[in-house]
């Protein structure tokens, strides 16, 4: 699946396309197939997101899993930081992005 | 041709039109020259009495060989008028003006409020340059 | 150490209110992302991994507790309870809002201190010696010259686009402890035949993807043409200095393209037209400067005793402190790299715990080093046994400086946008490998620098051990390089061959360490073993 990801304009925070808006959480994007420019162009114009790209991802029963490292360390939080992953309570969550 | 937007000349605008440092140093009737970034100003210092108007054109603005150019004419003498063209932004203005620049001519028209408040910003500066202003070291140690 | 003036605090007062105004901008759309990162650049803000980052400067090294003690409110009140010193001896916060940023940088302006050009294609903080004006062995305290820099280059309006970012360190000691050669421009202060002192100029060094140590081009440059010698070296760059491709365009590679003498010939006709500029502060201009680098006041006649019964105490003062200039007196360096840590994070706690023992210990002085540490630089000894006892109550008596557990290590794949791999839990394996104090003990000197990628912010190329993260098709990859050095000696390391995953370089490590171990003549770090024995007796053991 093709999925968008970029950062919050006031906060920095990476953010995900959820088909509606933008989460936190990369389990609620959005496949956006042929569709990914065109929503960054306008959400971009918007100020909704800003530094917005499009990426591999996979949905699997665990949730959507980007392709590259890069981007599932974005998706949860610095590996060797547990505490401050959006899963603070789950530190084996750190073993999902490896 | 791109209007001036902001200048700091009491005498006349130039309006000849610029041509290149090749041709100028080719051809005696210019009085303007546009310098591009890849140029040496170095080459119009033994004509600088025939010419009333450099223009330096920044395609970017972040591409700041046209503030070395500038010194260096002003550093020379020239007097005339030294035109800042192409990708002029707001957030340097002062510094080109530090520079020697003293006609401005945005590709884009800039918002004057904040234009006039970007000139305005510095009330002293560290460095001495072509500007004539006294830098912090000189109203530290007064002669 | 420096005070601000009325005009120097009305430059940080006024960058606050420009930023303050590019941020509404920005906000406001004005300006885009494309036209506002530059910017934000320059103001040392960074779009990282998670959030914004920001790097504050900490000029040459040089802090007193009550800045120190902002830095610790700081990432409490803004951050997330921490920050990560770096190797450029400047601190960064890792989730910074952007909106919270012309705050933070008020709170820094009410202690001096500022995020100017910490980024950005422009000249960037000024580094230096971080036992300046403690140290035995230095001619005379660098950051004077270091400050005047500092003025000259804070919104040089000529140098502010420059190809590419541009870093200067000063030293005054043969001992290089700032990798002074592998800078854009390193400074020596040296004192010539005469008797007189000077500056002897570096240039075109770094690190990066084409790591090269600066040729000298001016043996000696007086005291009263130092500013109009760097003005003239920085716009022969700016002029010269490719713009076609980013990955060329440090000096290093325009004094590399037209050689060293060609380069100092344009720089000395440069020099040489700018001398009739009037652009250089008057002499009594850095004497000024010099008079808020006096010494504190040291006592005399102090005895040189230390009671170093506690094995402990003793092992970290033989690690951790070096001699002081004046008898009585000791510098000592906390480490910022516990076993298993993160090499250079402190907690906001740990700061401020910093700044209170430097105030009652260390006349209000800290320093950080390019290593990632701390340094309090004049501790009476016959208090050295109670700051201990306090620094390791709080966890922060870690005894391995320059030890292979004194790890040097960018923040990687974690928090770095650029980089290509992890460098943290590779720094964290390796120190818990070798996290036996009598392992550390046995191999001694050994330093050791992780990047997690090619623009070498770890400093690969200059460990005795270097390892560089890559990415092998999506897979974190590291290469081992050997016989890196940014000292005096300053030489660049070796790839062994090809690269292993996490655990494999971690072994690679240690066989590389038992090669030395089982190679070294009397005395010798596991540098001087390298030299001697070369790279074929390591590469056998790794790969044979």
């Amino acid at each position: 699946m093709k999925i968008l990801t970029g950062n919050d304009l006031k906060t920095g925070a990476v953010i995900w396309w959820t088909g509606v808006g933008w989460s936190l959480d990369v389990n609620e994007s959005a496949d956006v197939g042929e569709h990914g420019a065109a929503i960054i162009a306008r959400e971009e114009g918007a100020q909704n997101v800003f530094a917005a790209y499009i990426i591999d991802g996979q949905k699997d029963a665990d949730g959507v899993r980007p392709a590259h490292i890069k981007d599932r360390i974005r998706a949860l939080g610095p590996t060797v930081r547990p505490d401050l992953t959006l899963k603070p309570s789950e530190p084996e969550a750190v073993n999902w992005v490896i | 041709m791109v209007d001036v937007q902001f200048r700091f000349r009491d005498d006349e605008a130039v309006n000849d039109p610029a041509v290149t440092v090749d041709a100028f140093t080719e051809q005696s009737n210019a009085s303007a020259v546009r310098i591009e970034p890849g140029d040496d100003a170095r080459d119009l210092l033994p004509h600088l009495d025939r010419i009333a108007l450099v223009e330096v054109n920044f395609p970017a603005w972040t591409d700041g060989r046209g503030y070395s150019s500038a010194r260096i004419l002003r550093e020379a003498g020239f007097t005339g008028e030294i035109r800042a063209v192409g990708d002029v932004v707001i957030d340097m203005l002062s510094h080109l003006k530090r520079c020697g620049f003293d006609a401005f001519a945005p590709d884009k028209p800039l918002n004057p409020t904040d234009a006039r408040n970007a000139f305005d910003r510095w009330d002293n500066v560290y460095q001495a340059t072509a500007d004539g202003r006294q830098p912090i070291w000189a109203l530290r140690h007064p002669a | 150490m420096y005070k601000y003036d009325q005009y120097d605090q009305q430059m940080v007062d006024t960058r606050v209110a420009e930023f303050r105004d590019q941020v509404k901008r920005r906000l406001a759309g004005d300006l885009t992302e494309d036209q506002f990162r530059p910017l934000r650049l320059q103001n040392g803000l960074y779009l990282q991994l998670h959030a914004y980052m920001l790097r504050v400067a900490v000029p040459y090294g040089t802090l007193n507790s009550t800045q120190m003690t902002m830095l610790g409110d700081i990432a409490d009140k803004y951050d997330r309870g921490y920050g990560h010193f770096t190797t450029r001896q400047n601190i960064q916060y890792n989730w910074i809002k952007l909106e919270d940023t012309p705050d933070i940088l008020a709170d820094l302006a009410s202690v001096e201190m500022h995020a100017i050009q910490t980024s950005g294609n422009c000249i960037r903080n000024i580094s230096s010696d971080q036992y300046a004006g403690a140290a035995a062995d230095e001619l005379i305290d660098p950051r004077p010259y270091a400050e005047l820099l500092r003025q000259w280059s804070s919104f040089h309006p000529e140098f502010l686009t420059l190809p590419r970012k541009f870093k200067i360190a000063v030293i005054a000691s043969e001992t290089d402890r700032a990798a002074m050669k592998l800078h854009d421009i390193g400074i020596r202060m040296v004192r010539n035949d005469a008797g007189e002192i000077g500056a002897r100029f570096y240039v075109g060094g770094g690190m990066g993807r084409t790591p090269m140590i600066a040729p000298v081009i001016r043996e000696f440059v007086p005291l009263d043409q130092l500013i109009t010698y760097s003005e003239a070296c920085l716009r022969v760059y700016n002029r010269y200095g490719r713009r076609d491709n980013k990955y060329k365009a440090r000096i290093k590679i325009l004094v590399h393209e037209l050689g060293k003498e060609e380069y100092t010939r344009q720089v000395e006709e440069e020099f040489a037209h700018l001398m009739s500029q009037g652009i250089e502060p008057p002499l009594a201009e850095l004497e000024r400067i010099k008079q808020y680098f006096v010494d504190p006041a040291l006592e005399t006649g102090l005895s040189d005793d230390l009671d170093l019964t506690d094995p402990d105490f003793r092992l970290w003062v033989e690690r951790n402190c070096q001699e002081h200039k004046q008898a009585g007196y000791i510098i000592a360096t906390v480490s910022l790299k516990p076993v298993g840590g993160i090499p250079g994070d402190a907690s906001a706690d740990q700061i401020r715990l910093m700044a209170q023992l430097a105030k009652d210990y260390s006349f209000d002085e800290l320093r950080v080093t390019h290593a990632q540490n701390i340094v309090f630089p004049h501790v009476k000894k016959a208090d050295l046994y109670t700051l201990w006892q306090k620094l390791d109550e709080a966890g922060l008596s870690t005894a391995n400086l320059d030890t292979v557990g004194d790890i040097i290590a960018c923040p990687g794949l974690d928090y770095c946008s650029l980089a290509n791999a992890r460098s943290i839990p590779v720094a964290q394996k390796i120190s818990e490998r070798f996290g036996s104090a009598e392992k550390q003990a046995e191999i001694g000197e050994l330093k050791l620098k992780i990047s997690g990628c090619i623009n070498a912010c770890g400093h690969h190329h200059a460990g005795h051990i270097g390892i560089l993260g890559v990415d092998r098709k999506g897979v974190e990859n590291y290469q081992l390089l050997l016989g890196g050095s940014e000292g005096a000696d300053t030489s660049l390391g070796k790839i062994t061959g090809p690269g292993f995953d996490e655990d494999g370089i971690v072994d690679a490590v240690e066989k590389a360490t038992q090669v030395y171990l089982s190679n070294r003549e009397d005395g010798e770090r596991f540098l001087d073993t390298y030299r001697r024995i070369g790279m074929d007796p390591f590469k056998e053991a790794i790969y044979g």
